[in-house]
């Protein structure tokens, strides 16, 4: 099988004229290259809200500071905000998703490859026009280009008069077009994990990873639609003229956050639910160990998915709500705790008595354990709402979803990027580079977002694009600066380890990790049709059935 | 030949739900959350518009054309039927009766917006009435237009003779669709003509 595979990407292509390999890849319909190109996309897109963020920073390493004026301050912390959530962790996580749900459940392809297609250039078009609004958007003298309203960009900021120009109608567009793409891809999840999957693969014996992502894609489906139809609403209103988020004709403004929220706060488990199927994988690989609790596990997912659909108005407690809905949206968010500290300790039960082995993936992996703790813990501060009060729009809340975003997501995709790179690319990482990239990044994670809850309990609140000294802020947010550097440093490493590894790196062979699931079974990288004959499979680990078949798993499950 | 663990089972009974079905309920699933959204928003602005015309002044239940939307939902389904059974002709006059069916019920659409707009006045921008009730009901209507372009191509597929029956789970998972828009329309209905009142 190795000699007449069609291995993809690389090797067949370095011998094709530029044109037609470009071609090859514009025109594709095949999941890992869509993967692939979701993946390469988030990459530009985290490099330039990298950039974005590190300049925000400059900015407030010490009081008064003028890098930048306080317009330029809004434009940026807008285009962060909303890159990083769209354009940066989505297609990350819908670009492993694409890659690897075929090859685990052994499939030849996702269940519409065309949609898929379709669903990844909704997307990347969506990010090319929030871009556009840099030169797009000029409108009116004084407008502004870029967006300006903030990530969750309330109302009446939006409104015609608030918010003059193009930059606004840019955003808007830019979130509608991503979003047909997310729901596309979050139906063709679906329809895949439902309808692809390979003989004796039923729904209990599938890998978490595919059980999480089929939640989150669920999640895609019920949530995103919501911002669909308030950024139609959004339209309609700057240029229909219509009145649904107009208090001067009667429309409330409150009702845009409870939209913006409906599809916000499940967002949140969309993005961390394929973290969770990363750890998943990764932790019980590098225990030796299988994964502890793999019902409950699913179970938790499930009801993660259900709970996730009925906080979003935590977010809104300083807006004024009735005590009879603070009330029931603390309960809520209480509650939501319980299946998350449910898989936490599934995670440490999979550690618990096995022979871990600290490679880079692994290493992520088990910072995000501790990490997203302090991260759930932070949430459950403020998911009380008296404290909110408190919190509510302070740079405490930047520090706890920052702490969520990078300290969970994030460090789980880096260990999903260490653990299937040399599936994807066939060839080994070095390892000393991705334990430097580990080492940066821990301490820069921890250096910004352990000090940034400082000011925030002292007072200072987010957006703000300077400050007074001598309100005992100046230090920390030196520190918080300081620490972003290291993370940067970071992230140069882990794409220099990327690129070199790439091209210099030692051929990884089919199965580099001594892994479990089906992915490891198929060449690295995988041929155009993943596998030669379909598998079929009578346990979880069907590699490891395979590897002792004197002892499998499908005896004891 | 890599480790694929294809001779470990035996050749084993597996079947799967297949994807069109799957796929459409799910799409029905991401549009019921758009509707959801716009329903709630007419529902929250009822009776808060600054200006009239309000609902009662200027609304009447559309009854005829309601009864034409929902039957076609039945025409929808006895073509499918006629397909599956081999009954092409049959399906064919069926099929074009469901086209006509929504097709009547997108002028009463449009004759109540032409008396609304230029009789009573009412657009977009006169007030939140205007604003929820053309979003919502333009909505509704947005989905009946790409159902009847899509089964209008079924027709004109249908009349090169290009359908046959091993098209049948296709036409199923259109007719889905077509069932969503009309139980949609009773929502709507409700909420419009009913609540809103």
């Amino acid at each position: 099988m190795s000699t007449d595979a069609v291995a993809l990407p690389g090797t067949e292509l370095a011998s094709r004229p530029l044109v037609s390999s470009l071609h090859d890849w514009v025109t594709t319909v095949d999941h890992k290259r869509l993967g692939i190109l979701y993946i390469s996309y988030a990459l530009v897109f985290l490099l330039i809200a990298g950039i974005e963020a590190t300049v925000i920073r400059i900015q407030l390493i010490r009081p008064h500071n003028d890098f930048v004026t306080p317009q330029v301050f809004n434009r940026l912390f807008t285009m962060h905000g909303t890159t990083m959530i769209f354009f940066v962790i989505m297609p990350f996580l819908f670009g492993f998703a694409n890659y690897l749900i075929p090859l685990m459940i052994g499939a030849r392809d996702m269940a519409f490859p065309r949609l898929n297609a379709f669903s990844f250039w909704m997307t990347a078009f969506g990010g090319l026009l929030l871009y556009f609004s840099l030169v797009g958007a000029n409108g009116l003298y004084g407008a502004g280009n870029a967006p300006d309203v903030g990530w969750f960009a309330y109302a009446p900021l939006t409104s015609r008069t608030f918010s003059v120009g193009h930059s606004t109608d840019f955003w808007t567009l830019a979130l509608l077009v991503s979003g047909f793409g997310s729901i596309g891809t979050a139906i063709n999840i679906i329809a895949t994990v439902f309808c692809m999957r390979c003989p004796g693969m039923t729904l209990a014996k599938m890998p978490l990873f595919a059980w999480l992502n089929l939640v989150m894609a669920g999640l895609v489906v019920l949530c995103v639609s919501p911002l669909t139809a308030a950024q139609v609403m959004l339209v309609i209103d700057r240029y229909l003229g219509g009145h649904f988020f107009d208090t001067q004709a009667g429309g409330s403004a409150v009702i845009w956050m409870h939209f913006f929220w409906v599809f916000g706060h499940p967002e949140v488990y969309v993005l961390v639910l394929p973290a969770f199927a990363f750890a998943s994988e990764i932790i019980p690989v590098f225990s030796r160990k299988p994964i502890f609790g793999y019902p409950v596990m699913v179970g938790a997912t499930i009801a993660i998915g259900f709970i996730s659909m009925s906080v979003w108005a935590h977010h809104m407690f300083t807006v004024g709500m009735s005590s009879a809905a603070n009330n029931f949206f603390v309960i809520s968010t209480m509650a939501i705790a319980v299946p998350t500290g449910i898989k936490i300790f599934n995670w440490l039960g999979t550690m618990w008595g096995g022979k871990i082995e600290f490679k880079t993936p692994m290493l992520f992996c088990i910072a995000f354990l501790f990490q997203f703790l302090i991260a759930g813990l932070t949430g459950i501060m403020q998911g009380a709402a008296p404290f909110d009060w408190h919190l509510g729009n302070s740079y405490f809340v930047v520090a706890h979803f920052h702490y969520v975003i990078v300290g969970g997501i994030l460090f789980c995709l880096f260990g999903a990027f260490y653990y299937w790179f040399p599936k994807m690319s066939g060839k080994m990482y070095s390892e000393a580079l991705g334990k430097l990239h580990f080492w940066l990044f821990i301490v820069g994670f921890h250096m910004t977002f352990d000090f940034m809850h400082i000011p925030g309990l002292l007072g200072m609140p987010r957006r703000i694009y300077t400050y007074e000294p001598g309100r005992g802020w100046d230090t920390w947010n030196l520190i918080v600066t300081i620490g972003v550097f290291f993370q940067a440093a970071g992230i140069l490493v882990f794409l220099g380890n990327l690129i070199w590894s790439y091209f210099r790196g030692k051929p990884a062979g089919n199965d580099p990790w001594d892994a479990w699931t089906l992915e490891w079974s198929t060449n690295s990288p995988p041929p155009a049709y993943n596998f030669y004959t379909i598998p079929s499979v009578q346990s979880r680990r069907p590699l490891w059935d395979l590897k002792h078949p004197d002892d499998p798993d499908w005896k004891y499950e | 030949m890599n480790a694929t663990p294809a001779t470990l089972v035996p050749e084993l009974e597996w079947k799967l739900p297949s994807r069109g079905p799957v796929g459409m309920y799910a799409l029905i699933g991401a549009e019921s959350a758009i509707f959801t959204i716009f329903v709630v928003a007419y529902l929250f602005y009822i009776g808060k518009s600054l200006s009239g015309p309000v609902p009662s002044e200027v609304l009447s239940p559309p009854i005829l054309y309601t009864v034409c939307l929902l039957s076609s939902s039945l025409s929808i389904h006895f073509a499918a039927k006629s397909l599956r059974g081999g009954k092409v002709r049959s399906f064919a006059a069926r099929w074009f009766l469901t086209i006509i069916l929504g097709a009547i019920f997108l002028y009463g659409t449009a004759s109540e917006w032409q008396r609304l707009i230029y009789k009573d006045g009412l657009t977009i921008t006169t007030n939140l009435f205007g604003t929820t009730y053309y979003s919502l009901v333009g909505l509704h209507g947005f989905h009946v237009i790409v159902g009847l372009l899509a089964l209008s191509t079924v027709m004109a597929f249908t009349i090169f003779g290009v359908v046959k029956t091993e098209h049948a789970e296709r036409i199923d998972v259109l007719s889905l669709y077509w069932h969503f828009v009309d139980a949609v329309w009773i929502v709507v209905f409700t909420v419009v003509y009913v609540i809103g009142r």
